[in-house]
């Protein structure tokens, strides 16, 4: 099994679930995050004084699928989430141990698979 | 914005005016028995007057908490909740006999505790003010009024002032401060004599406040973090722009009654013009902000724009009743850009007013008080007259906030800890969050491992489970 971690633009959240609904991807974790990349935050304006945002606001979604299946839900989030532009996100692919489903025990690619 | 005396100088006529509207021809023989009808509509109208100035305290409340950092805003509401309230129990006490003490010595005068005036033969009869209202109807209006001038310290001194040292402040400044200087000129003291003219209160109020405001924030000292060492400014924005844009909105509505009552009587003539000015000034004032700001970022500021209404406002209540439509969006336009100017050089010379209340009141009130010596269509305003009135205030208010102000620092302290500053007043002052998501889905308590943000039901499961 693979964890695939993606920080995205916010407003890029609907594309992004679509794109993995589209793959048959089961099940999906979103947080807000804040943080910076080579973007390095930016300039707000506030009554005539400017101040820079060091952390922007991302979200984090967080995807277990079965090894095979990595590559495409990277390759479909890739795209889901691209505008061009500096500051479209990350995507990370980190291999994971082990799953449980809580409600059956299941372990393993069977607590990630649909039943 | 005068009682007995002055009204019968220029109520009388007015009165006759409205009489003569009611019954044509009959002039003369109404002077002596006012129409009770008249009476009546006048007195409703400064009754609805007062109550529009009460509402300017909730636009107060909603500018200040709207402006500031949503960790202080149980703390800002708490004062704006306070202040109108000590405000009328202060000047039923003491404030409206030392702000109209009837014959005085110009500078200082009593006329006793309590409004038992309201008692005396002839107090609620057109007698009493030419018709215009009655002694209770007076009594509420000046106190509504009163509670004003302390409402506009709030906002400057905002995020970092220790709640029980303001709330000496604000009780002996509306109690003792504001009235007596108010006396000098709407209770016929000696700027009144020198020929001094404010009809609503663009010194009396606003710039008394202002000045109090300024001296406060110069006490106190700016927010932790304002500014950088290398001079540099760090915004601290305000956290509900909804909410300021719902406080000016209120504070527009309120100056109806604020100006519109200051008129003292129901006048079909003098009121509609006077709500017609207040309120060209106050677009205008809007416009001029708008215009300022554009030369400094090519974003449109909404605080900006608000505060732009709120300066029209401040700058035409001086002279509404005597300067033209026409003038009274100049002054108001120029009261917009005078505000964008001002927010910025205050934020220069490191002043830390979070809400702008130096800039709109202290300096809109001045150029207010000044306009009606340029401006005004009375011959007998000057501008030298106005900047001998508008220094006489600068003194007085600025020498007692200052024994105030200093007098609290150096008894009981006049600010938070630094570590209370951080974490928020709402917590520190009051234990209260002004926003609490406890119990909701997905609220987590910031410590962590409190039972706080879970559910009753869910708190009983974990005990039973232990």
């Amino acid at each position: 099994m693979k964890k695939i971690e993606a920080i995205i633009k916010p407003f890029k959240l609907d594309d992004a679930k679509d794109g993995l609904a589209k793959m048959g991807v089961q099940g999906l974790t979103v947080s807000e995050v804040k943080g910076f990349g080579r973007q390095k935050g930016h300039t707000e304006l506030y009554r005539g004084a400017e101040y820079v945002v060091d952390f922007l606001p991302k979200l984090k979604l967080e995807i277990v699928v079965p090894d095979e299946d990595a590559e495409k839900v990277v390759l479909a989030l890739q795209e889901a989430c691209h505008t061009g532009k500096i500051g479209d996100g990350k995507i990370f692919v980190l291999p994971v141990d082990d799953a449980v489903r809580i409600r059956t025990g299941e372990h393993g690619d069977a607590a990630i698979a649909s039943s | 914005m005068f009682r007995r005396p002055l009204t019968r100088t220029v109520l009388t006529g007015a009165a006759l005016l409205a009489a003569s509207w009611l019954a044509p021809g009959d002039a003369f023989a109404q002077e002596e028995e006012f129409d009770t009808a008249l009476f009546t509509a006048n007195n409703i109208w400064m009754m609805l007057s007062a109550a529009l100035v009460f509402v300017m305290h909730l636009g107060f409340a909603m500018v200040e908490s709207g402006l500031t950092r949503a960790k202080n805003t149980t703390n800002i509401l708490f004062k704006n909740t306070f202040i109108p309230c000590v405000g009328i129990l202060t000047y039923f006490l003491c404030g409206f006999n030392l702000m109209y003490p009837g014959e005085f010595n110009g500078f200082f005068g009593f006329a006793g505790f309590g409004i038992s005036g309201g008692f005396a033969e002839g107090a609620n009869t057109p007698s009493y003010a030419s018709g215009g209202y009655t002694y209770w109807t007076d009594f509420l209006f000046q106190a509504m009024f009163a509670a004003t001038a302390a409402t506009i310290v709030s906002g400057a001194v905002a995020e970092r002032v220790k709640l029980g040292s303001f709330m000496i402040f604000s009780t002996i400044f509306v109690g003792l401060v504001y009235p007596i200087a108010g006396s000098w000129k709407w209770g016929k003291g000696f700027l009144d004599a020198a020929g001094f003219y404010d009809f609503a209160g663009s010194t009396l109020v606003h710039s008394v406040g202002g000045w109090a405001a300024l001296v406060g924030t110069l006490v106190l000292g700016a927010r932790i973090g304002k500014y950088g060492k290398s001079g540099d400014v760090h915004p601290m924005p305000g956290h509900s722009m909804p909410l300021a844009t719902i406080g000016v909105f209120l504070l527009w509505l309120g100056w109806f009654g604020f100006n519109g009552g200051s008129v003292l009587s129901a006048d079909p003539a003098l009121t509609s013009f006077v709500l017609v000015t207040t309120s060209l000034a106050a677009a205008a004032g809007c416009m001029g902000a708008i215009l300022a700001y554009s030369f400094v970022s090519s974003k449109p500021d909404l605080s900006m724009a608000l505060n732009g209404i709120l300066a029209g406002l401040v700058g035409i209540t001086a002279g509404a009743d005597v300067i033209n439509p026409t003038t009274s969006i100049l002054v108001g336009f120029i009261a917009g850009g005078l505000v964008v100017a001002s927010v910025l050089l205050v934020d220069k010379i490191k002043i830390d007013d979070p809400v702008g209340a130096i800039s709109v009141h202290l300096v809109c009130g001045i150029w207010g008080t000044l306009a009606v010596g340029l401006f005004s269509t009375n011959p007998d305003h000057s501008l030298a007259i106005q900047a001998y009135g508008v220094l006489c205030y600068a003194v007085f208010t600025v020498l007692c906030a200052a024994i105030l102000f200093v007098g609290l620092k150096v008894t009981i302290g006049l600010r938070v800890s630094e570590e209370e500053e951080l974490e928020g007043l709402d917590l520190g002052e009051h234990g209260m969050r002004a926003y609490d998501l406890t119990g909701s889905p997905g609220f987590m308590e910031e410590s962590g491992g409190s039972m706080k943000g879970v559910s009753l039901a869910s708190q009983k499961l974990v005990r039973n489970e232990n």
